[in-house]
C-alpha cells in the first residue's frame, strides 16, 4: 500500500499546479480536482477492493451499486422528458390545457398520470419541469405522486403479483388516486409558494436544441446526485436493519400496517416491482401489504432525496410527512372497503 | 462545477453503464430486461457527455475571459462519482450466502398459485427452480414432484451447522433481493463451502423445517448427489 501512496501523492504533485496560467484562476479548478480524484481512485483500486472485501461492505456496495443502475434509466428518461417539456413545449400550453380552477386541474392530473409508464424517479424532474412551466403547483404534485402508481405497468406488475386476488389492483389504484388527489387539494388550501425553491435554469440563447440537452445535463447531474444520496441511506438501512424485527409485529392488524409503511419508505423499491415484494411478506394482512404499495411509490428515502434537489429543502420537510400520513390513511380506507 | 468538468462526470456515469451492460456485469445487480433500460440510457449520456465537452471547448475558444465557471450548477453533482467508483472499481460481487443468512425465506410470494402443471415423463432428471421446488412442495404438499427425480441448481448457506441450498429471488434490483432455501435430507457430502454452486440430484421428500427469521416453510430434498459447478451468469432468479 505505502507504495500505491507514493505513486498518487508523486501524480497529484505532477497534476495540482496547473503549469501555463496566462489568466489569472483562484485555486484549483473542477477540472483538475476532477483529475486529482480520478488518478487517486485509479492508484488505490487495491486498498478499495481490500476495503470493500468484508461480507457487510460487499453487500453494501452491491446494493448501492444496484440501486443507482436501476434507477439510473428511469432518471434520463424523466430527465429527457422534463427538458422536451422545458425546450419544446410552448409557455402557453399547459394553460390551454390544465383547467383554470386548480380544485378541478387537480383530479385530471391524477388521472392523467397514467400516461407516464415510469417509476418515480422519472416522475419528479418531470414536475420540476411542469411547475417551472406554469402548470400549479397542486396539480404538478399530484401527478407526480399518482403517475409512478397507477400507470398500466405497475397496474399489471401488480396484478401478476396478486393472481387471485384482483381487489388488491383496484385498492392500490384507488388509494393511491384519492392520496395524490388529497395531497394536491392540501397543497393548494395550505401549501405556500416561499417553501418552494426551484433551481434556476440558466437561459439559453442558443436555440431549443441547445436548451434541451443543457437542460438534461443540468437536471441529470442535480437529480442524480441526490439519488445518489437516498441510494446509499436505502443500502444502509437494508444492510443494517435486520429482518427477524418486523417478526413479531407482523401480527398486530395497526403495527403491521404502520410497519410495512415504514418499510417502504426505507427500502425504497421502484414502483414498478414494489408489488412482488409485498406479495412476499406474507406474514402481513393485505392492508399492510396495500400500505406498503401506496407508501412506497410516494415517499422514500431516495425520493426525499429528489424532491429536496428539485424543489428545495423547506418542500421536502413538510412535503414528506404529509404524504405519508395521507397515504397510510388512504390505504386503511381502502383496505377496509376493498380487502 | 466547471462545463468541462461536468462532460467528464457524464462520460464517467454513461461509460460505466454501458460497460456494466458490455461485460454483462449488470447481471449482478439488476434484472436482464434491464439491459435495454441500462444501454440507450448510456448511450444517451455518453452523447450529452459529447455535447457538453463540444459546447465547453467552443466558448473557451469564444471567450479567452470566461474561463467557463458556471454559477448554480449543481455541486452535488460531484456525488455521481460513487456510483462510478462502484461500477468500475469496486465492482461488488451479487448477494450471496451473507445475505441470504440474514434474510428470510422467500416462498410465501407463491402461496396464491393455483396451477401446478405435471412434470414431463420424459425428462429425468427434471430441473427446476428452487421457487418452483418450494411451491409445490409446501403448497401442493408435492403431489406433482412425486415419482420424479429433481435436479436443483444454488449455491450453499448454512443455517447453523446444517448446510441448505439457496437462490436470490430478485423482483427490481439486487436491494430487493431474497433467498428461497431449501435443505438436504439424507447422506450430504463433507466440506460444502458456502456460496459454492451446486447441483443437486434427489427426490421429493415430505420433510419441512422453519426459517426462524421470519416462521416460513423451508421444503426438503432427499440427497442422491451434490456436485460443484461454476458460477452462472445470472445468479439471481
Amino acid at each position: 500500500m505505502p507504495h500505491n501512496g507514493n505513486v498518487s501523492a508523486d501524480l497529484a504533485s505532477r497534476e495540482t499546479p496547473a503549469p501555463p496560467a496566462p489568466r489569472r484562476r483562484r485555486g484549483p479548478t473542477s477540472l483538475e480536482a476532477l483529475a486529482l480524484l480520478l488518478v487517486f481512485g485509479l492508484t488505490a483500486r487495491p486498498g478499495l477492493t481490500e476495503l470493500f472485501a468484508a461480507p457487510a461492505a460487499q453487500a453494501w456496495a452491491a446494493r448501492f451499486v444496484a440501486v443507482c443502475v436501476q434507477a439510473f434509466p428511469f432518471l434520463v428518461l424523466g430527465v429527457a422528458l422534463s427538458a422536451a417539456i422545458a425546450a419544446f413545449v410552448p409557455a402557453g400550453f399547459f394553460h390551454k390545457v390544465v383547467p383554470k380552477r386548480t380544485a378541478l386541474a387537480v383530479p385530471v392530473a391524477a388521472v392523467s398520470g397514467a400516461v407516464l409508464p415510469a417509476c418515480e424517479c422519472a416522475s419528479v424532474p418531470v414536475a420540476g419541469a411542469l411547475v417551472r412551466r406554469g402548470v400549479a403547483p397542486a396539480a404538478a404534485f399530484t401527478f407526480m405522486l399518482a403517475s409512478p402508481a397507477i400507470n398500466p405497468i405497475v397496474v399489471v406488475s401488480t396484478f401478476v403479483a396478486f393472481p387471485n386476488d384482483p381487489q388488491m389492483v383496484a385498492a392500490r389504484v384507488c388509494a393511491s388516486l384519492l392520496a395524490a388527489v388529497t395531497i394536491g387539494w392540501l397543497w393548494a388550501r395550505l401549501g405556500k409558494t416561499e417553501w418552494l425553491k426551484l433551481p434556476a435554469h440558466r437561459h439559453h440563447d442558443g436555440g431549443k436544441w441547445a436548451a434541451f440537452w443543457a437542460a438534461i445535463r443540468h437536471d441529470f447531474l442535480h437529480a442524480g446526485g441526490y439519488l445518489v444520496i437516498g441510494a446509499a441511506i436505502a443500502a444502509s438501512l437494508n444492510t443494517l436493519v435486520p429482518e427477524r424485527w418486523l417478526a413479531p409485529i407482523a401480527d398486530h392488524p395497526v403495527l403491521g400496517v404502520l410497519a410495512l409503511a415504514v418499510l417502504a419508505v426505507l427500502v425504497s423499491i421502484c414502483s414498478e416491482s414494489d408489488a412482488f415484494v409485498a406479495a412476499s411478506l406474507t406474514q402481513f394482512s393485505p392492508t399492510a401489504k396495500l400500505a406498503f404499495m401506496v407508501v412506497g411509490p410516494f415517499i422514500d428515502v431516495k425520493l426525499a432525496a429528489m424532491q429536496a434537489g428539485t424543489f428545495g429543502r423547506r418542500f421536502a420537510a413538510r412535503f414528506a410527512p404529509a404524504v405519508f400520513c395521507t397515504a397510510v390513511a388512504a390505504s386503511v380506507l381502502m383496505g377496509v372497503i376493498w380487502l | 462545477m466547471r462545463r468541462d468538468a461536468q462532460a467528464i462526470i457524464l462520460l464517467l456515469v454513461g461509460g460505466g453503464m454501458l460497460r456494466l451492460a458490455a461485460t454483462g456485469d449488470y447481471l449482478n445487480y439488476v434484472k436482464p430486461y434491464a439491459f435495454w433500460l441500462i444501454l440507450p440510457a448510456g448511450a444517451i449520456l455518453l452523447v450529452v457527455a459529447a455535447i457538453t465537452g463540444w459546447q465547453a471547448w467552443r466558448d473557451r475558444r469564444e471567450a479567452d475571459d470566461d474561463d467557463g465557471h458556471g454559477h448554480g450548477d449543481p455541486k452535488v453533482a460531484w456525488l455521481l462519482l460513487a456510483p462510478v467508483v462502484g461500477m468500475l472499481l469496486v465492482a461488488p460481487d451479487a448477494l450471496g450466502s451473507y445475505e441470504a443468512e440474514r434474510t428470510g425465506t422467500v416462498v410465501g410470494a407463491e402461496e396464491d398459485r393455483s396451477t401446478y402443471p405435471d412434470l414431463p415423463d420424459d425428462v429425468d432428471p427434471v430441473p427446476l427452480t428452487l421457487l418452483d421446488y418450494a411451491a409445490r412442495a409446501i403448497f401442493d404438499d408435492g403431489h406433482t414432484l412425486e415419482g420424479h427425480r429433481i435436479q436443483l441448481r444454488g449455491f450453499i448457506l448454512y443455517d447453523g451447522d446444517e448446510p441448505q441450498l439457496a437462490r436470490m429471488v430478485v423482483s427490481c434490483c439486487a436491494a430487493d433481493a431474497r433467498p428461497v432455501k431449501i435443505g438436504f435430507d439424507g447422506e450430504i457430502p463433507a466440506g460444502l463451502e458456502p456460496d459454492q454452486w451446486v447441483e443437486v440430484i434427489g427426490e421429493y421428500t415430505p420433510r419441512q423445517g422453519r426459517d426462524e427469521i421470519n416462521g416460513e416453510l423451508v421444503p426438503y430434498i432427499e440427497v442422491e448427489s451434490i456436485t460443484g459447478i461454476p458460477t452462472p451468469d445470472n445468479e439471481y432468479q
